[in-house]
């Protein structure tokens, strides 16, 4: 399952399509202070795949989210072992610069957080901070984010109102075209419609399921037929444990922990 | 039993509570009805002590002189009628200290009884004469007439630029200068505590971690508890010196000295205020720059200061009230000299440093202690407009 073991036995990888993965996890451990929040995890997330990580609340997922672009380093007494892959690259190792990591790492947050600017300064933010400040080039990737982001015939006349104009579930969208205009190698979705209306959340799984042609995702979400309906793998977290890790319908018709099958079917969670 | 106790208790709270905040109120509003009272009865008071009078030729055409061509006259600025509109007679000046120089004991009478006449016959004689007598020596059957004093205008008040209100027989209203000394001071302070400030605030909000913040914070507290005084002397003995060998002053009780004093008073209110507005950028908004790639700077430059900027202009503004009120240490560093400062290196002086050195000096209910009280209505005015326009900026951020 390794690299290492492909490059050992060179006869195997003829057999079987070596996989590659976008990332990564490889024994994680992550600890607040004294609390261990997340126990040796490996888990792979496979390249234009969605990955959905379910569990209660407390179970970590969301924390394990944040590992891949490293926002847990923005909490005071975190500490962090293991190895987590992107691109085959430990981010975790020694020299890495984070911010130059996360322009390959998009975010879409749990409510929707636009900045109080116009439209079109929020898709541009991210080319901006990163020193892109083409103007032509800019004009085009703005529109071709909300294009992708299914925004663009919504807003193509009001591209310098304040973003505050918008409804939660546009400017959601909104969000998602501002992670998409820094063409990241992998999404990171943090329960993103669990502050929208049903109609805006049907919109948005539309989109996740039109992103995976091009894009890697990990979407953390509460709910399961939303795991279900835009998922092809599922993770299935508890109490900072990786329970179970499968292909989504697998796991949903036949979970193999009990645990799994009492959270899928609803009985606790 | 108990029960009603307890209500006949909730009642004389109720009573307590109701009557703290009349009187209260009251006690703000009667200051603000006596501040005015005072200080309204100088407009449409003629500038001149009750008890003299001025008294022109009955040939003179100029209906009424202004203190301030009362003051060019005695200054001889102003030599002859036709440069108030009148006809051409150069002005004589003739106060009772004059009298020797134009008549002898024996003339007037060993008890001064021929006066009047003399007087009379020096009015009628002379075209231009101009006689700045007390009640008691203005003849009975004038040969001349009184000349009427233009009354004090709150426009003359407001744009006057000589401040002289203790000089005989024309005290000078106008307290441009001092308004100018005080915007002068005020802005000079917040130039320099608002940068300072502003980077105390980020650093703190921003940059500092728990442990050093719950360091600095009381450093910032206890600054904010100095007494005035207190500055005033560190300014007057450490900065007034410094300044005047730096620039090579005659002297370095300046505009400058007084900014940098009152730029140190108003950083704890600027660093609080801004730093407690910095800290309502939600995290997530944050967190979305930071997940963009963007370094904590730029975070900081095109996220978080411009979500607080309502909060950090509300505190620049709440820096200026301070700056504008102060009184005491601004009165012992700036030097005090009523005239309209050109830079920031010559002496200037304040309204709050006017009155608090003035009104002892001042006669109860005279000009000058009602010019005090204008002045008192015009630092007053300033404040209100200040507070008024932060609580403005306040509920528009709420919106």
């Amino acid at each position: 399952m390794t690299t290492t073991e492909t490059i050992n036995t060179p006869h195997v990888s003829h057999m079987h399509k070596v996989e590659t993965f976008k990332a990564e996890a490889k024994g994680v451990n992550l600890y607040y202070k004294d609390f261990h929040a997340l126990k040796d995890i490996s888990l792979p997330i496979k390249t234009n795949q969605v990955t959905a990580l379910i569990g209660p609340s407390g179970c970590g997922k969301s924390t394990f989210l944040r590992l891949f672009n490293r926002m847990n380093d923005l909490i005071d007494g975190v500490k962090i072992t293991g190895e987590v892959m992107l691109e085959e690259q430990n981010i975790y190792r020694k020299g890495i610069v984070v911010d130059e990591l996360r322009k390959s790492v998009g975010m879409v947050f749990q409510k929707p957080n636009p900045f109080p600017k116009s439209i079109y300064e929020n898709v541009a933010y991210g080319l901006r901070v990163n020193g892109y400040d083409h103007k032509d080039s800019i004009d085009e990737i703005v529109e071709r984010s909300l294009k992708q982001a299914a925004l663009w015939d919504e807003v193509k006349d009001k591209l310098k109102k304040s973003a505050y104009e918008l409804s939660g579930g546009q400017q959601q969208r909104l969000c998602i075209a501002r992670a998409l205009a820094i063409e990241p190698s992998l999404i990171l979705m943090d329960e993103p419609a669990s502050a929208l209306d049903p109609l805006s959340t049907a919109k948005i799984e539309d989109l996740i399921y039109e992103l995976k042609n091009k894009y890697t995702i990990i979407i953390v979400t509460h709910n399961m037929q939303q795991a279900g309906r835009v998922s092809d793998y599922t993770a299935f977290f508890y109490l900072g444990e990786l329970i179970e890790y499968d292909k989504t319908k697998t796991m949903f018709i036949n979970p193999q922990n009990i645990k799994t099958q009492n959270y899928i079917t609803g009985r606790f969670g | 039993m108990n029960r009603k106790r307890l209500k006949i208790f909730e009642k004389v709270f109720g009573v307590v509570l109701f009557s703290s905040s009349t009187v209260t109120s009251l006690t703000v509003l009667f200051i603000i009805v006596f501040l005015f009272n005072e200080g309204i009865g100088l407009f449409n008071s003629t500038p001149v002590e009750k008890k003299y009078q001025f008294i022109v030729s009955n040939n003179n055409t100029v209906k009424e002189l202004s203190s301030k061509q009362l003051k060019d006259i005695f200054n001889y600025d102003i030599t002859n009628w036709k440069q108030l509109g009148g006809s051409n007679d150069s002005i004589l000046l003739f106060t009772i200290n004059d009298l020797s120089t134009y008549f002898t004991d024996d003339e007037l009478g060993a008890n001064f009884e021929y006066l009047p006449s003399k007087i009379n016959e020096l009015i009628k004689k002379n075209p231009g004469i101009l006689a700045y007598l007390s009640d008691k020596y203005v003849p009975e059957h004038l040969e001349g007439h009184v000349i009427p004093l233009t009354k004090i205008s709150i426009k003359d008040f407001v744009t006057g630029t000589e401040w002289y209100p203790t000089s005989e027989p024309a005290p000078q209203f106008g307290v441009l200068p001092l308004i100018l000394g005080t915007l002068w001071v005020s802005f000079g302070a917040i130039l320099i505590a608002l940068p300072l400030g502003l980077a105390t605030a980020i650093f703190m909000a921003e940059v500092a971690s728990q442990r050093l913040r719950n360091i600095l914070k009381p450093v910032i507290e206890l600054l904010a508890g100095i007494p005035s005084v207190v500055y005033g002397f560190f300014g007057l003995v450490v900065l007034v010196p410094l300044i005047q060998q730096l620039f090579n002053l005659p002297v370095g009780e300046t505009a400058l000295a007084g900014s940098i004093i009152l730029g140190i008073m108003a950083l704890p209110t600027i660093i609080t205020v801004s730093e407690d507005a910095l800290r309502t950028t939600p995290t997530s908004l944050k967190e979305a720059s930071l997940a963009l790639g963007a370094t904590r700077w730029q975070t900081i430059t095109r996220v978080t200061v411009p979500y607080a900027r309502s909060g950090i202009t509300a505190a620049s503004i709440l820096g200026i009230g301070r700056a504008v009120g102060e009184t005491m240490a601004v009165l012992m560093v700036t030097g005090n000299a009523g005239v309209i400062p050109h830079t920031f290196l010559q002496p200037v002086r304040t309204i709050p440093a006017t009155i608090a050195a003035e009104l002892g000096e001042s006669s109860y209910g005279g000009l000058h202690f009602k010019a005090l009280f204008a002045l008192g209505i015009l630092l007053f005015l300033i404040t209100l407009i200040i507070n008024t326009s932060v609580e403005l900026i306040k509920s528009r951020k709420r919106s």
